[in-house]
């Protein structure tokens, strides 16, 4: 008995949503056998990593805190790759964002009003927006890769960290250490749960999914970019402009990218640090591409990159297991993922041998 | 003169696996695959080739480490892009994920623990003068990269071989009714430019820094991927590539180091660079009317026969 694989009519939309769960499930599998073969607690460490931030109930703000900016950057690069922009420069627009509401938080130390939180955010949106705009300036007037441009800005632009808080944004009182001050009490993220780390942005990143999800489903813009990625010649039929695309992609997705950056560095940090780079802007490729692109399977993919993250950390001082180890287990979901999308394609079919040769 | 020659054997220790690496690429590139994980190629090779010579001592055995280990990560690759026509794009992104990762892991025992650099292939005795220094005081992956400019070159543009390679980058549905075997040829394409960025990762520990360091290569993978289209997926036009980025690696230890006109400029944008200038280049590159046209025509896209 044979199989084969044979084309679907159309994808198969079961597939689409089931194959995530696999790939995270396979991850699980194939993970504890693996760190089981290389010498680690293979059970122990995915036990660690998947399931500890679910059961134990004192890491669910952990839980929280995370998936907020994988969630919100997962959204814009969602809306990026629907339209086929290949935006991976994500990082560096977290970066410049959480730069630019550094930048007015500093401006405006020692001063008090609720007008200095919107206006940071408002300055991280923009700032992010503008770094993803000389990907987006190069690709449409030059027709230059933006995959190669907006990664190397992300390497970029974590050096323009390093400048700003070891020279001119110093703190003064920071005994020599590169860092920024502190933040006074009214740039920084207030908290909604008291008592725990939860703050503003984790609301913000359910919001900006939900509305997301409804641009892109209702409008004419989320259709736009839906047609762009999936029929670029049909939509140049249709009169869709694919510079103007492009133009709205890297933008949507820089600006989300931005505001990341501003509520992590508002919230979590409330200082600029050398650690400020987390690779959020990364593993929130991974989280748009296991929500299916869908702003509201992003939030779910947002939550299960963040477990792995929380347990990460758990795993590093139970069981000792390297922190990498969580870079690898994401690795993995994303290849199952990728290996299993062939199911939302194509159907396993049993090939019956024939007849004639007899039965097998 | 004795800074020039320094400033040389710098420039070419820099250069080396960027080159090694890009040439990799570019073959792959030239069967129609786009692979863009060469970062997490390079860093598994890096990592391999560091316990290679920590273990042996032998820096070729080590170089052959990185070679294997970076072939063997490629073939995750081909096999999704290949055997399960998955995005590339996203395939390559998610190899260099898994090989930060990999690296990572399997460097965590290693931190802190030095390695033998490794030595000039000539005697010492012929590397006496200054000028002979500079031709011949490298150690054998400069020569290595210097013969494989040559040889890629003679294979794709003089062999039967490399004519099929090429057929399959250009019209993969014409090599494949001809009768070539289209993922045969990606697959042998993929696994050597696997081989290729491993053993261009490998150069970090046996020529640059004889430690390990997560994340060594500091995405000198992704210029890599960068060079080969600035060099219109041409060998030669890659070797010029790779010295001027070897340059501007350079002039950035040097202002690191200190002194000279070069340190009024602080040290972070002479980090940032080399990245800055692979935009720039890429930039100059696509102002060229013809730059882009000689990519291969299905660099990319999955081979999907009707049948």
């Amino acid at each position: 008995m044979q199989f084969r694989l044979e084309k679907r009519p159309e994808p198969s939309r079961l597939m689409l949503y089931v194959t995530p769960i696999a790939a995270v499930l396979l991850t699980m599998v194939i993970g504890a056998i693996i760190f089981s073969l290389i010498g680690y607690d293979g059970i122990g460490a995915v036990r660690e990593i998947f399931l500890t931030p679910l059961t134990n109930a004192y890491k669910w703000q952990d839980l929280g805190v995370k998936a907020a900016p994988l969630i919100i950057i997962g959204v814009g690069l969602s809306v990026a790759y629907r339209a086929n922009v290949w935006n991976i420069g994500a990082e560096g627009q977290y970066i410049i964002g959480g730069l630019a509401g550094t930048w007015v938080a500093l401006a405006t130390y020692g001063m008090t009003g609720p007008w200095i939180l919107p206006l940071m955010i408002l300055a991280g949106v923009v700032g992010g927006m503008l770094y993803a705009a000389i990907p987006a300036l190069l690709r449409t007037r030059l027709n230059v890769n933006e995959i190669l441009t907006s990664l190397m800005l992300t390497y970029a632009s974590v050096q323009l960290i390093y400048y700003l808080i070891r020279a001119p944004w110093k703190d003064p009182m920071g005994m020599g250490f590169p860092q920024t001050r502190l933040f006074s009490e009214a740039a920084r993220l207030p908290n909604i749960i008291p008592g725990t780390i939860v703050h503003l942005g984790v609301p913000i990143a359910i919001v900006v999914a939900l509305v997301a999800w409804f641009i892109m489903s209702r409008s004419v813009f989320g259709y736009q970019m839906r047609v762009v990625g999936a029929a670029p010649h049909a939509a140049r039929y249709g009169g869709f402009s694919e510079n103007k695309t492009i133009w709205l992609a890297m933008l949507v997705s820089g600006a989300l990218a931005g505001l990341a950056g501003v509520l992590e560095v508002a919230g979590p940090f409330q200082r600029m640090v050398p650690g400020f780079p987390t690779n959020y802007g990364f593993t929130a490729i991974i989280v748009a591409f296991l929500g299916r692109l869908n702003p509201l399977g992003v939030i779910f993919a947002g939550i299960v990159m963040a477990i792995t993250f929380v347990g990460g950390e758990v795993a590093q001082t139970t069981i000792g297991l390297p922190n990498a180890a969580t870079g690898i287990f994401q690795a993995m979901v994303l290849f199952f993922l990728l290996a299993g999308d062939i199911l939302v394609r194509y159907r396993l079919k049993r090939v019956v041998n024939q007849p004639a040769a007899g039965a097998a | 003169m004795d800074i020039t020659i320094a400033i040389i054997v710098t420039l070419v220790g820099a250069a080396t696996p960027i080159l090694i690496a890009a040439l990799g690429e570019l073959v792959v590139e030239k069967s129609g695959v786009l692979n863009l994980g060469v970062e997490g190629m390079m860093l598994v090779g890096a990592i391999a080739g560091f316990a290679g010579q920590f273990y042996t001592g032998n820096p070729y055995f080590a170089l052959l480490c990185g070679a294997f280990a970076g072939a063997a990560a490629s073939l995750i690759f081909g096999f999704l892009t290949l055997s399960l026509s998955a995005n590339q794009t996203a395939t390559g992104l998610a190899l260099t994920i898994f090989g930060t990762g990999f690296s990572a892991l399997a460097g965590a025992p290693f931190s802190a623990k030095p390695v033998q650099l490794m030595r000039p292939l000539f005697p010492a005795e012929l590397a006496t003068h200054p000028v002979w220094r500079v031709l011949f005081g490298y150690s054998f992956p400069v020569y290595f990269s210097f013969f494989m400019v040559v040889a890629i070159w003679w294979f794709l543009h003089r062999t039967r071989s490399g004519l099929i390679l090429r057929a399959v980058g250009e019209n993969d549905l014409s090599a494949h009714s001809i009768g070539y075997s289209v993922k045969g040829v990606r697959y042998a394409a993929v696994m050597f430019g696997g081989a290729m960025a491993g053993i261009g990762g490998a150069c970090f520990p046996l020529l640059l820094t004889p430690q390990w360091a997560e994340r060594m290569t500091a995405g000198r993978g992704w210029i890599a991927v960068a060079l080969v289209v600035f060099a219109s997926w041409k060998p030669f036009r890659l070797l010029a590539g790779a010295y001027l980025f070897g340059l501007v690696m350079t002039m950035e230890l040097y202002a690191k180091a200190g002194g000279g006109p070069l340190s009024v400029i602080p040290s972070e944008l002479w980090a940032a660079l080399p990245y800055l200038a692979t935009i720039i280049v890429l930039v100059l590159i696509s102002i060229r009317r013809d730059a882009t046209s000689n990519a291969p025509a299905c660099l990319g896209k999955p081979f999907l026969p009707s049948n």
